[in-house]
C-alpha cells in the first residue's frame, strides 16, 4: 500500500508551489511519485531517494582521500575551525529553513564572522537598491487576481520558475482577471529571444548592458520629454508605445531577474526600475518584484535583517553588524584573500563563484554542509551531509513575495542522518564552550 | 608641523582595519603611545605597533601633525578615517576607505587607492597620483549623502560610481572614468579630462559634469540645449551643453526648473 500526501511545498525555487502531491510507501521511508511539480521540483524530491547518497560526514585526509567520521567529530572540527579563525565567512543559507538560519546567525555572532547568503551572486543588488529608494511591491495573490500588465525584465520564468506563469502571473483566472491570459498584456525585455519572450505581446529586445538607458527612456517617455531616435537598440516610438501600454493598465507588475541584477549597472538597474514603478503609480497601480531563485533565499534575507539589520553580506568581525557589499560581500572577501575559514551551507559557491574565489576556498579551512556532492564539497576539507529540507524535514521558508510558508516533511531521511538545525545546534553548543560564551 | 613616520614591518596575513591612522588620533601622542593605538585584523584586536614601526612624535593638535606612511599598505583599510586637519602622505598604494568621512586636512597618495575612497567626504583635499577604485566620493551603502565638500584630484583613472549621491565639492579625474558618474547627485561637480564610458548623470537631480574626452553612450534623459564657452579647471574650451536627467524629479528655483548639467568638449 502507498499513501498520498497533498498540499506539499516544493523546496526548489522562490515560487514555493504549495500544491504538490507526493506518494510515499506505507512506512513513510520511500518516496515513490511526485505530482503537480515542475520537472526541476520533481527531480529535487526524487533525488533524495538516490542510492549513492553520502550519509555520514567525511573529512579530507593528507593524501586527498575522504575518511568517514561521526557527526560529533564533524561538529568538533567545525567549532574549532570557527573559533580559531580571525575572519571566517559563513555563506549560503538559501536552501535551508529559517530555524537553521537563526542558529547559524547565533554561531556567526559568537565566532565574529562574516555572513552572507546567495543573494551575493543573485538579487543582492536588488537589496542595495531597495535600501536606496524603497520597494513598492505586493503579493503573488494580488497579481493573480488583479494584474493586467505583466512585465518580465531580464528573467526567463519559462525555464527558471516553470510554474510561475501558470500559478500567478499569466494564465490563472483571478477575481478581476476572469479571462486569464486574455485579460493580460505581457511585455518581455530581454536581449535574447527566450521562450518567455516568444509568448509576449511586446518584446523589447534591448541591447546587452543597456537596461539602465532603456528604463531611463521609459521615465522620460512618461513625462513626455525629448528622446533620442534610438535608445538601447529600440526606436523611441516603440518605447513611447510601451510606456503608454504600461500606463493604460489597471494594475501592473514588473518581475525582474539576473538579466538586470547581475549585468552592467547592477543595483542601478533595479534602482531606476523601482523609480519607473514609482512614476507609473501617478497613472495607475504598479508593483515590482524580484524573481528570487532559491526557495528560501528570501527567508535568509528576512532572518539576517531581523537579527542583524541587514539582508546579506553582514560583517560581524568587530562585534557589531556592518554592511557594505564590495567590502563585506563573499566573492570580494574570497578574491581579495580577506578570509581564513569558509563555512558553506545550503548552496554551491564552488559551482557559481568565479574560479579565483573558489581557489581561495580551497586554500583555507573549509566546511561544507550539503546533502549533495557538489563542486563546493569537492574543494572543502569537511563535508557534512544532512537531510533534505522540505523533503525529509520541515521548517519555515519565505516565498519570493515575502510570504512565509512552512514546508513539510514527507519522507524519513536515511537512518542516523541529522538535519541542518540539529547539526548547527551541536556546533553552536561546542563553540560556546570554546569561546566561554554563556 | 611635526612628522610621524609609520613603516610597515609585519604585513598582516589578512587585511588590517587601521582607522586610527589619522592626525586626529595621533595628535598629542608620542611615538610609543601611537604604537599602542588599536587596529583590527579580522576579529582580532591588536595595536598599530605590532604591524608598523613608528618614529617621531605627533604635534599637539591634528593640524600640527603630518603622517608619512611607508612600506606596503595595500592591505590596510581606513587610512585617514574621519580626519579633520593635518596631513597624511601615503608613499605607496592603499586599500579601501582612504579618507572616508574626512572633514579637513590633506591626503596625498603616491600610488593607487581601492574602492570607497573619500566616502561621504565633507571637506579637505585629496590627491591620488595613481588610479582610484570604485565609489570615489560616493555615499556609504544605503546613505543618500555622498561627498558634500572638499576637493579630490585623481591623476590616473577612476572606477565606476564616482560621486554617487554627491551633494557638493569637486572631483577632477585626469584620466578615464568607468560607468556611472554622479548617479542620484544633488550638487557638486565632476571633471573628467579623459574619456567617460556610459551612464553619466543617471537619476541626477542637480550638479555639473564636464567631459573633455569621449562618451561611449549618452543617457537618453540628457537633452542637448546649446553650446557654451567655459573655463574649466584652468582650460578654456567650447562645450556642448546637455540638461537632465529629464526623467528624474527636479526642484524649481524662482519658478525655473533646475536640471543637472553635462558639458562635453567639442
Amino acid at each position: 500500500m502507498t499513501k498520498t500526501i497533498t498540499d506539499v511545498i516544493c523546496p526548489f525555487c522562490g515560487t514555493l508551489c504549495d500544491d504538490i502531491e507526493v506518494t510515499v510507501s506505507d512506512d513513510g521511508k520511500k518516496l515513490l511519485e511526485v505530482a503537480n511539480a515542475c520537472v526541476i521540483g520533481t527531480e529535487k524530491f526524487l533525488h533524495s531517494q538516490s542510492t549513492d547518497r553520502v550519509t555520514k560526514p567525511r573529512i579530507r585526509q593528507e593524501d586527498g582521500s575522504w575518511k568517514t567520521i561521526s557527526y560529533e567529530e564533524a561538529a568538533d572540527y567545525t567549532a574549532k575551525a570557527l573559533a580559531k579563525a580571525k575572519k571566517p565567512l559563513m555563506y549560503g543559507w538559501s536552501s535551508t529553513n529559517c530555524e537553521a538560519q537563526s542558529v547559524g546567525n547565533e554561531i556567526a555572532e559568537i565566532a565574529k564572522a562574516c555572513c552572507d547568503n546567495t543573494a551575493a551572486v543573485c538579487h543582492g543588488t536588488t537589496l542595495i537598491a531597495v535600501q536606496d529608494i524603497g520597494l513598492p511591491t505586493c503579493t503573488l495573490g494580488e497579481i493573480k487576481n488583479r494584474a493586467d500588465r505583466i512585465i518580465f525584465w531580464g528573467c526567463n520564468p519559462a525555464h527558471a520558475h516553470p510554474r510561475h506563469m501558470s500559478r500567478y502571473s499569466i494564465f490563472p483566472r483571478g477575481f478581476f482577471t476572469g479571462k486569464g491570459q486574455m485579460s493580460r498584456k505581457m511585455i518581455v525585455v530581454d536581449p535574447r529571444c527566450t521562450d518567455t519572450a516568444r509568448m509576449a505581446d511586446v518584446h523589447l529586445q534591448v541591447e546587452q548592458g543597456r537596461d539602465y538607458e532603456l528604463l531611463n527612456a521609459l521615465r522620460v517617455a512618461f513625462k513626455g520629454e525629448w528622446l533620442p531616435d534610438v535608445v538601447a537598440g529600440i526606436p523611441a516610438e516603440k518605447i513611447r508605445e510601451a510606456a503608454d501600454l504600461m500606463k493604460s493598465g489597471r494594475f501592473g507588475i514588473i518581475f525582474f531577474g539576473m538579466g538586470v541584477t547581475q549585468s552592467l549597472s547592477k543595483n542601478h538597474n533595479i534602482d531606476i526600475a523601482i523609480a519607473v514603478t514609482k512614476d507609473l503609480n501617478e497613472y495607475t497601480k504598479f508593483s515590482i518584484m524580484p524573481m528570487r531563485g532559491h526557495y528560501n533565499v528570501t527567508g535568509s534575507g528576512e532572518v539576517f535583517a531581523w537579527q542583524f539589520g541587514f539582508p546579506y553580506s553582514v560583517d560581524l568581525t568587530r562585534g557589531f553588524a556592518r554592511y557594505n557589499p564590495g567590502d563585506s560581500s563573499s566573492i570580494d572577501l574570497l578574491k581579495r584573500g580577506e578570509v581564513d575559514m569558509m563555512f558553506t551551507i545550503g548552496s554551491d559557491p564552488g559551482a557559481h563563484f568565479p574560479i579565483s574565489a573558489v581557489r581561495a576556498i580551497a586554500k583555507v579551512d573549509s566546511v561544507c554542509i550539503d546533502p549533495h556532492i557538489t563542486p563546493t564539497s569537492g574543494v572543502s576539507k569537511l563535508h557534512v551531509p544532512v537531510a533534505f529540507n522540505g523533503v525529509e524535514c520541515g521548517g519555515n521558508c519565505y516565498r519570493m513575495d515575502n510570504v512565509p510558508i512552512d514546508c513539510r516533511k514527507v519522507v524519513e531521511p536515511p537512518e542516523g542522518m541529522m538535519t541542518d538545525l540539529d547539526f548547527l545546534t551541536m556546533v553552536c553548543t561546542r563553540l560556546k564552550k570554546l569561546k566561554g560564551a554563556a | 608641523m611635526d612628522t610621524v613616520t609609520i613603516t610597515m614591518k609585519n604585513a598582516p596575513a589578512l587585511y588590517l582595519e587601521a582607522d586610527t591612522i589619522s592626525p586626529d588620533a595621533f595628535a598629542g601622542k608620542s611615538a610609543a603611545q601611537i604604537a599602542e593605538l588599536p587596529v583590527f585584523e579580522g576579529n582580532n584586536p591588536s595595536t598599530l605597533g605590532k604591524y608598523f614601526e613608528v618614529t617621531g612624535n605627533a604635534g599637539a593638535t591634528a593640524a600640527d601633525t603630518r603622517i608619512v606612511v611607508k612600506g606596503d599598505v595595500k592591505r590596510v583599510k581606513y587610512i585617514g578615517f574621519r580626519m579633520t586637519a593635518g596631513e597624511i602622505v601615503i608613499e605607496g598604494s592603499a586599500d579601501q576607505y582612504v579618507g572616508g568621512w574626512m572633514k579637513g586636512g590633506k591626503i596625498t597618495v603616491r600610488g593607487n587607492v581601492d574602492a570607497f575612497a573619500a566616502t561621504a567626504m565633507k571637506g579637505g583635499e585629496m590627491v591620488i597620483e595613481g588610479n582610484a577604485g570604485n565609489y570615489l566620493g560616493a555615499a556609504y551603502r544605503g546613505d543618500w549623502r555622498g561627498m558634500s565638500g572638499g576637493k579630490i584630484l585623481v591623476k590616473g583613472n577612476a572606477g565606476s560610481d564616482v560621486g554617487m549621491y554627491m551633494l557638493g565639492g569637486e572631483i577632477v579625474i585626469n584620466g578615464n572614468c568607468d560607468v556611472h558618474v554622479m548617479t542620484h547627485a544633488e550638487g557638486g561637480r565632476v571633471i573628467i579630462r579623459g574619456n567617460a564610458a556610459s551612464k553619466l548623470g543617471g537619476q541626477m537631480v542637480e550638479g555639473d559634469i564636464y567631459v573633455f574626452g569621449s562618451i561611449d553612450v549618452m543617457m537618453p534623459g540628457f537633452k542637448p540645449v546649446d553650446e557654451v564657452e567655459l573655463t574649466v579647471d584652468g582650460t578654456k574650451a567650447k562645450f556642448a551643453h546637455f540638461i537632465g536627467d529629464t526623467g528624474e524629479r527636479h526642484k524649481k528655483k524662482k519658478g525655473v526648473v533646475v536640471y543637472g548639467n553635462l558639458y562635453k568638449k567639442i
